[in-house]
């Protein structure tokens, strides 16, 4: 796999494009992104376009990220998907929750693009 | 860095325990974020503090923490995160100020032992503009970190309600 096609979810369009950048930075090779402000939106996204990398922020409004991983494993476009989740709570019980859930990574904000490459870059088995 | 005090809510050990604590988380969310070192001011500014990010805090630590600082520093700050000119800013400098109040909160209650599960954060409000007055309908007190952004003050609260 060279190239990966990522959804990136979180409800900050600012914080959007600063995962899209330390995705890039971390020297993973984006072909497409698609965004999404929600849960919803990014279930939306998922039924029309396959993805190899998506990653969520948890506390979002309409549909939160834990729910939204859990729904995922009824999208045909999201099997083996790796998930990684990125968010402000970092406590104990947030990181189980989100593995519980399906997601195969966690990073606490605030991160830097290092702290991207050693979570997405295992999971992805690409080399960068 | 990760340390690990214990929850304390009056006003003299909450100053002396967690006013280092939230510098700490201030000045983590720059490095990595924006990629800056924010330094100590050598003295008072006139500068006007006309935006303000503010994240609420519930559960066993109830309070505001918040963001206050000049328009311009606003847009410096969602230049940095979003590495594009200033002319390339426009609205979401709020979003941006708002994302960092809230990377500072979640910074901040992460060091803190017990409050990870035991405090829920709200969603980011910003207020443009310096007319306006905040009131508290509960008994607080607050803790304040004062630095520099790029030259400029930025003011870091964090109102806790007792």
């Amino acid at each position: 796999m060279n190239s990966v096609r990522a959804l990136i979810v979180d409800d900050s369009s600012v914080m959007r494009k600063i995962v899209e950048r330390c995705v890039r930075q971390a020297g993973i090779d984006l072909s497409s992104v698609f965004q999404a402000g929600n849960g919803a939106e990014a279930l939306a996204i998922l039924a029309e376009n396959k993805v190899e990398l998506i990653l969520c922020d948890i506390n979002m409004p309409v549909m939160d990220g834990l729910e939204f991983v859990k729904k995922l494993s009824s999208v045909e476009n999201a099997k083996g998907v790796p998930v990684i989740m990125i968010t402000t709570e970092g406590s104990e019980s947030h990181v189980v929750q989100a593995l519980s859930a399906g997601a195969r990574g966690y990073i606490r904000k605030p991160f830097t693009a290092e702290h991207v490459r050693d979570s997405v870059v295992p999971l992805l088995r690409v080399k960068v | 860095m990760n340390t690990r005090p214990e929850v304390r809510r009056d006003e003299q050990s909450a100053q002396e325990t967690w006013g280092p604590l939230l510098e700490l988380s201030v000045r983590e969310v720059f490095e990595l974020m924006l990629g800056c070192t924010l330094t100590a001011p050598e003295g008072p500014s006139d500068e006007t503090l006309d935006i303000i990010a503010m994240v609420g805090l519930a559960g066993q630590l109830c309070g505001v923490m918040s963001v206050h600082c000049s328009t311009k520093s606003g847009t410096s700050m969602a230049c940095n995160m979003l590495g594009v000119e200033a002319d390339q800013v426009g609205s979401e400098m709020c979003d941006a100020m708002g994302e960092i109040c809230n990377m500072i909160a979640g910074n901040f209650k992460n060091k803190i032992a017990g409050l990870g599960d035991g405090c829920l954060l709200s969603v980011p409000t910003v207020i443009t503009g310096s007319d306006y007055s905040l009131r508290s309908l509960t008994n607080t007190h607050a803790l304040e970190v004062r630095l520099l952004f790029e030259g400029s003050p930025i003011v870091i609260t964090l109102q806790i309600h007792t």
